[in-house]
């Protein structure tokens, strides 16, 4: 019923493989992104019009920046920022160079994510914590980020599978993982069992993240009456 | 002592300015419950807010025990808003924390240790009756619980003055009663210097000692709540305290007067009284009378008979007998 070739992909391991390094290369960006799309996104929120300290013009520039990185489609973004690898990471090529190229896609995206989970927070909330004399970090780390958590989270599960979507399409410039295995045994020697094969199992890390992301935000939110 | 001089602010938006507060001069004395009451769109949410900074004035000085509060330095403006509480009229309690650790909130602020701030914060949830929710979150609770979880996290860093911004409007008449009831008590007991803003008669009515009555960004008038109740003078006074649509003017050809009590004359059967020596009737189009204080306060619109011999007979009791009226 299957061909050959996923019968050999299969027994010499490298789908097993592959699943491995979808996973690893989605989860390791998405963790390198936030620990930079975080902050860009708290800063891009409270320097806003109406945030807790009004900057105009830093609010413009990220904002400009953010946007541009967000319209490049991520196949043409990849290769633009090949340059950007070779600095970073010293090569162009394999999963240490694809990491810098989902983490300068994700960040922004991200960055977007955060703004708009601190854009849920009730401004009466920060008001009252204001009013209670809090200094503008600890509103940031005591009051803003903890009562957007759930959204957070959720904006993390979101991330996370678009993240998961790039590192697919890593596969193309040398990348590795599911996508490469679709794309080089699959859509190059003709073996349509092969995508679908990749696919589905991409499919099922998609749920998984998905399923196990969404529980954790609605444990998490004390919004929600149990 | 809180003072406001000359107080103006200016809102700008892209195509006008707007001006909220102009020329506020008020003082509120340590102790007291003072309200501000205004129609919405007044400025009295503005007006509270420049009290401890939230808003910053256009011009004008704030001081709070002498202290310029526009002339403070970020920082001891921040220490100094641990003196004045705040509650508001959308509870604003921190979604993702339980009932205690709210109330535990601006004592971490202040640096206190996990196990005082603990206590104090049990010690304030007693206070407000709310004992057995400590490990609630504020969305298993009633409107009226969150507002006293709201009064125990102002009241935790033992301010000398709580500002109000419209606590009860949000609630049902008979939870209103209760927290107005509970503020009350916390400025005898406690004797924390309240500001209560509303756009409700009955709270002012309650629990006020003074108030300033804001209209168009201006302070119309400001006196004892007894005082400005039994006789409002300015039209916006009028407009709030005499009620809406009162019969007066419907039946015209006939004289009406409008009496005034102003204290214990009310205890008094002043209408069998008059109607008894005049041997005139007399009929009551209106009143409205209150309790201040152990006093009575109020108004009552009565329409005199036709007959002109009458009317004068019935004038020369009420002035005999000291009971001020006018026309109405």
């Amino acid at each position: 019923m299957f061909s050959e070739m996923l019968q050999k992909l299969w027994d010499s391991g490298l789908i097993q493989l592959g699943i491995w390094q979808t996973t690893y290369m989605t989860l390791l960006s998405t963790l390198i992104s936030y620990v930079l799309g975080l902050p860009l996104g708290v800063i891009l929120h409270i320097t806003g019009k109406d945030g807790i300290h009004p900057i105009r013009w830093l609010n413009r520039v990220l904002d400009i920046l953010v946007n541009i990185f967000r319209s490049i489609p991520f196949i043409i973004l990849m290769v633009a920022m090949l340059p950007v690898a070779r600095v970073v990471v010293g090569t162009t090529m394999g999963n240490r160079a694809m990491i810098v190229m989902l983490v300068i896609a994700a960040t922004p995206y991200i960055a977007r994510m955060v703004e708009s989970s601190l854009k849920e927070v009730s401004p009466g909330v920060i008001e009252a914590a204001q009013a209670m004399g809090t200094p503008s970090f600890r509103l940031i780390t005591k009051v803003m980020l903890p009562e957007a958590k759930p959204s957070l989270i959720v904006g993390a599960v979101i991330s996370t599978v678009t993240i998961l979507g790039y590192s697919a399409m890593a596969g193309t410039i040398g990348g590795t993982g599911l996508g490469q295995v679709a794309i080089t045994y699959g859509y190059q020697r003709f073996e349509d069992d092969v995508i679908w094969v990749c696919m589905i199992l991409i499919v099922i890390i998609v749920q998984i993240i998905q399923e196990v992301g969404m529980h954790i935000a609605h444990r998490t939110d004390k919004r929600i009456v149990k | 002592m809180i003072e406001l001089k000359q107080l103006k602010k200016v809102f700008h938006t892209a195509e006008q300015e707007i001006v909220a507060l102009d020329d506020i001069n008020l003082t509120i004395e340590d102790g007291e419950i003072f309200g501000i009451i205004g129609l919405s769109g007044a400025g009295k949410s503005t007006l509270v807010r420049c009290i401890n900074l939230l808003e910053r004035p256009t011009s004008g000085q704030v001081l709070v025990d002498g202290k310029d509060l526009m002339q403070l330095p970020h920082k001891e403006l921040l220490q100094l808003r641990r003196s004045i509480g705040m509650i508001f009229q959308g509870f604003n309690l921190l979604e993702q924390r339980t009932v205690l650790r709210n109330v535990t909130f601006p004592l971490e602020l202040a640096g206190m240790n996990k196990a005082d701030a603990k206590e104090r914060a049990q010690e304030l949830l007693e206070l407000v009756g709310l004992s057995d929710r400590e490990g609630s979150y504020p969305s298993q609770l009633s409107g009226g619980q969150k507002q006293r979880v709201a009064i125990a996290r102002a009241m935790a860093t033992s301010p000398k003055y709580l500002l109000c911004d419209e606590a009860t409007s949000a609630l049902d008449p008979n939870t209103t009663q209760s927290i107005l009831q509970l503020l009350k008590q916390i400025n005898r007991t406690m004797g924390v210097t309240i500001v209560v803003i509303t756009h409700e008669m009955r709270v002012i009515d309650q629990i006020c000692d003074r108030v300033a009555v804001i209209d168009n960004s201006h302070i119309a008038e400001v006196g004892k709540v007894s005082q400005v109740f039994s006789s409002p003078r300015s039209d916006i006074a009028k407009q709030l305290i005499l009620p809406q649509g009162s019969p007066v003017g419907k039946i015209t050809g006939s004289r009406k007067l409008r009496l005034v009590f102003e204290g214990n004359s009310s205890h008094m059967p002043i209408i069998s009284d008059l109607v008894l020596a005049c041997q005139a009737p007399v009929s009551i189009l209106f009143a409205d009378m209150r309790d201040l204080d152990g006093k009575s306060y109020g108004h009552m619109i009565l329409e005199l008979p036709d007959e002109a011999r009458q009317q004068e007979k019935l004038l020369a009791w009420l002035d005999n007998n000291h009971i001020s009226y006018e026309e109405a």
